[in-house]
């Protein structure tokens, strides 16, 4: 009985990381700009090619940077989710449209149920996106007053994960 | 009836042939014309150009698990490429481009992640796995060996000694 008890150790072992390996999602890369100023930028915006958007213009609230772009299959998950928190009025979402046109972003927009963004800046080479860590559309990051990286959520924003982590944490950096 | 097998055989053996010439030349042919065609497209300074292979091989391409950016085709990786490229030309080093790419992305970036706190097990574990395994096989033969260089007791001695003795004498 005794000499069944050490590979029974080890299978109990093995089987423990791969149940937790298999639960991690490869594809959620932690962001090292957590907790790092918002990287610096002035882009045209998107409905309007002669004005610009930076961070700075954002100083002073709590808010939300959202990439996507009409390519991105999965922005059609979260758009809904984007507008219903639009509405609500809880945190102004600035969206970042990554490697897009100009056109095409727009119809999206339109045919998509409308625009949850208060401004999107046009990133149409991507470089912005890069000095963001952006690797997959859509990611979003929440920014606090003094423009500091608090989190970021990887994929499609979902009701829950809004409920459960960003505006909670959006509503402690607004009173702090 | 032989005949007909033989011919059956004959003819499927012809068509396995065809169907292996047809794989080899696309899934091994193919490809490699592919990629002599992709090195024929002007790439600029071949210098450089080393530099930025030799930069991608280093770096994960974040989009698709698994591949170097040097690897890669997604637009991931050409854009990476396209921003090593860029910093080539402006005068970075090998050391400011990669750190460029760490703040960015962070360490996962890196085929190789540097030793600190928390990579030390990602460092270390297979050599911890080895020693461990290597205590493990120290303590089973020493016991080993203490089993059979066991001296015997005297009544084993006799016991031997007369098994030995009548296995003689039944030979005899």
């Amino acid at each position: 009985m005794r000499r069944f008890l050490f590979p029974l150790a080890i299978f109990l072992v093995l089987a423990g990381f791969l149940a937790v390996g298999l639960r991690l999602n490869p594809r959620e890369v932690p962001s090292p700009l957590i907790g790092k100023p918002v990287p610096a930028f002035r882009l045209a915006q998107l409905h309007a090619s002669d004005k610009s958007i930076s961070p700075e213009d954002m100083r002073g609230k709590v808010w939300l940077l959202n990439v996507w772009a009409s390519w991105c299959v999965s922005c059609k998950q979260e758009h809904p989710v984007l507008i219903d928190l639009n509405r609500q009025n809880r945190i102004p979402i600035v969206g970042l449209n990554y490697k897009d046109e100009r056109g095409a972003a727009i119809t999206w927009l339109n045919q998509h149920g409308g625009d949850p963004y208060a401004v999107s800046a046009f990133d149409a080479d991507g470089r912005v996106g890069i000095d963001f860590g952006v690797y997959g559309v859509p990611e979003t990051f929440l920014i606090d007053k003094a423009g500091t990286i608090r989190y970021k959520h990887i994929g499609p924003v979902t009701e829950e994960a809004l409920k459960s982590k960003i505006l909670p944490l959006a509503e402690e950096l607004s009173r702090g | 009836m032989a005949d007909l097998l033989l011919l059956a055989m004959r003819k499927s053996a012809l068509a396995l042939r065809r169907f292996l010439v047809l794989a080899f030349s696309t899934f091994i042919l193919a490809p490699a014309f592919a990629a002599e065609g992709g090195a024929a497209q002007p790439l600029g300074d071949p210098v450089v150009e080393a530099r930025v292979n030799r930069l991608a091989e280093e770096l994960r391409c974040l989009t698709c698990m698994g591949q170097s950016i040097a690897d890669s085709q997604s637009s991931f990786s050409s854009d990476m490429k396209r921003e090593i490229r860029g910093m080539i030309v402006a005068g970075k080093s090998d050391k400011e481009i990669i750190d460029f790419m760490v703040q960015r992305y962070g360490d996962f970036v890196l085929y190789r992640p540097p030793v600190k706190s928390t990579t030390w097990l990602l460092w270390g574990g297979p050599f911890l796995l080895l020693v461990i395994a290597l205590a493990f096989l120290a303590v089973k033969l020493r016991k080993r060996s203490a089993q059979a260089g066991s001296e015997l007791s005297e009544s084993e001695h006799r016991q031997a000694a007369s098994l030995l003795g009548k296995s003689e004498g039944d030979g005899k």
